[in-house]
């Protein structure tokens, strides 16, 4: 029996190479308390120049908060865990669903909903964990495929209609600043994005500074030797399974609330590819990577049309590029140029200035 | 007396396949004992299946206790330390984090215990101080190996179960680090399951030897006299 071990050779075909594993040191903290400093400043720049911050692009950044935590819990299980998953999407959408369903049948305040949520997703997220516990690789990818197609339908079903109201969905208010805060909408939902982002963010910061978090990433790295150091591999995936769902369905029940709507069909394969990209083009095993994965997303999914235009009609170049094919091409460009992903690209470029 | 290690009737499954049909032998506490023979004899699936890492049937009992059937991380909690096959190394984590995971069993309030096992660890294998913060998948193949070992030493193991150390090694590594198991097994009394290809380096550390053949046991004695015996020299030794 000297054939390799099948865990050996997996470890090194797992999605990507992680960035490295250690998380944050101190001069990284400073760095992500002076980041979280200019966040809370952005918008009260709009009070200068209302032009530049405007409330529509508060929203964005919004949405790149929401999108950035989404994919910080898909890390936690891919990059952290060596789980990969297809269908984060649906977690994001039960997430979602949740959240619309309590506002809308319970009558429930929107800033009382993000514990429920965490609990429910990270039930059904540790449930999908136990019989995901027999498959690796693209097996666990496959299961979790299935999962991001059934869900969408399942939203749709016809006895279900009186909760999540069919293929119309839901429609939602839209948050209100407290205490007669002097914000709009907007620049709230801002600031309620960014305090959940922080807490999470730092959260998991600290979850992955721990032993635990040793032992998630020796889990990926090493099943079998992690179990031989006393770890209990089943627990460990499956918790983290649910940690994950949990963190992605805060992030759904986020969005439920800003976008005041949740309808089945947006949280299709679609989604759970976008958040994969994310993770990949952010950065696999990496916090920060997490948050500019979700800025690249949104920012991406915005912009490819503005593009497509630009190439077209300021460049004056032939092309016809649909907004696809531009997010397309930005992606193979990425991924050679930085193939450990931005936050790696960046981690490797700061560290040749140094030198 | 019962020995320290026993196994008995110890049969292995991988899915349908059955890799071992009677295996049994006994390790003194202290003692260091090997199992050797060709690949695909059962050596590694012996390992695993004290470990519990393969579906197994018999008896094996470690200081008294029955161990079959005990999940994994409860084995190592008793005392038992696996330094895998092919090394196992947490590749992406650094040499210090690799050694820390060790610990994971003491729980959180152990900081100075640590500290305290890792001067030891660093006293054997120096090499491995020097290369602390570096990512342990970029180590040389000795130093992997050297870096396994020390782990499962971590443990504050009473048995480790070693399996071929020697894989994929230059000679003079391979000497280096049997004769830092020596030390280890008389400095800090670990006894030692050691399963090898390389017969006479084995046979040479170990006191008892054991060769299996096709998932049995078809001979075992004191390390000298399986030395001497000429279907062992022949087959194992090659002389």
């Amino acid at each position: 029996m000297t054939t390799a071990s099948p865990a050996d050779t997996a470890a090194h075909e797992s999605v990507a190479t992680p960035v490295s594993t250690s998380v944050t040191s101190g001069a990284s903290d400073r760095w992500a308390w002076g980041l979280v400093a200019v966040g809370i400043i952005i918008p009260l720049l709009g009070y200068v120049v209302p032009d530049i911050v405007s409330d529509y692009r508060l929203f964005l950044m919004s949405t790149m908060m929401i999108y950035a935590i989404a994919v910080l819990g898909l890390n936690l299980l891919t990059g952290f865990n060596g789980q990969i998953s297809l269908g984060h999407g649906a977690f994001y959408g039960v997430g979602a669903y949740t959240a619309a369903i309590l506002m809308d049948k319970v009558g429930m305040p929107y800033w009382t909903l993000l514990p429920i949520v965490a609990v429910v997703c990270f039930v059904i997220g540790f449930l999908f964990g136990l019989p995901a516990l027999r498959l690796e690789g693209i097996y666990l990818a496959l299961a979790t495929f299935a999962l991001a197609l059934a869900v969408p339908q399942m939203l749709k079903y016809r006895w279900l209609e009186d909760l999540t109201g069919g293929v119309q969905g839901i429609v939602l208010l839209k948050p209100e600043p407290p205490f007669g805060l002097p914000l709009s909408e907007d620049q709230w939902l801002y600031y309620y994005c960014l305090i959940v982002m922080v807490i999470l963010y730092w959260a998991a910061a600290n979850l992955l500074r721990g032993r635990s978090g040793r032992a998630m990433m020796a889990i990926r790295d090493h099943s079998m030797a992690a179990s031989t150091m006393g770890i209990d591999v089943a627990r460990y995936k499956t918790i983290t399974f649910g940690i994950s769902a949990a963190y992605t369905g805060v992030a759904g029940a986020l969005s439920a609330s800003a976008i005041a709507f949740v309808a089945p069909d947006s949280f299709g394969f679609f989604l759970s590819i976008s958040l994969l990209i994310g993770l990949v083009v952010g950065g696999v095993a990496s916090l920060a990577g997490s948050v500019i994965g979700g800025i690249f997303t949104v920012l991406v999914q915005n912009s490819s049309q503005s593009l497509s235009n630009f190439v077209k009609s300021d460049l004056g170049l032939p092309f016809d590029l649909s907004p696809y094919s531009v997010y397309g091409i930005l992606l193979i460009v990425l991924m050679y140029v930085m193939p450990t992903g931005i936050a790696g690209g960046v981690a490797i470029a700061w560290r040749r200035l140094r030198r | 007396m019962t020995a320290f290690l026993e196994v008995s009737g110890l049969k292995a499954f991988y899915g349908q396949t059955q890799a071992l049909y009677d295996v049994g032998f006994a390790l003194e506490k202290g003692g260091i004992t090997t199992l050797l023979g060709a690949n695909g004899a059962g050596k590694t699936t012996t390992l695993r299946a004290i470990c519990n890492m393969v579906r197994a049937e018999g008896r094996i009992s470690f200081d008294g206790q029955p161990i079959v059937g005990r999940p994994t991380e409860s084995v190592v909690r008793l005392g038992v330390a696996h330094v895998p096959e092919g090394r196992g190394t947490f590749t992406t984590m650094t040499v210090d984090e690799n050694l820390r995971i060790a610990a994971y069993t003491r729980g959180r309030s152990a900081k100075a215990d640590v500290q305290q096992d890792l001067d030891m660890v660093f006293e054997y294998f120096p090499r491995l101080k020097e290369r602390m913060q570096q990512q342990a998948g970029t180590l040389s193949g000795g130093e992997q190996q050297m870096l396994a070992v020390s782990r499962a030493l971590m443990l504050r193991p009473r048995l480790m179960l070693l399996d071929e150390p020697s894989f994929g090694l230059a000679p003079l590594i391979v000497q280096e680090i049997f004769r830092i198991l020596r030390r280890i097994n008389e400095e800090s009394k670990v006894s030692m399951l050691l399963v090898e290809q390389n017969a006479a380096l084995a046979l040479d550390l170990a006191d008892h030897a054991y060769v299996l053949e096709t998932g049995r046991v078809v001979m075992a004695g004191p390390s000298a006299d399986v030395k001497n015996d000429e279907n062992v020299r022949k087959s194992y030794l090659g002389y």
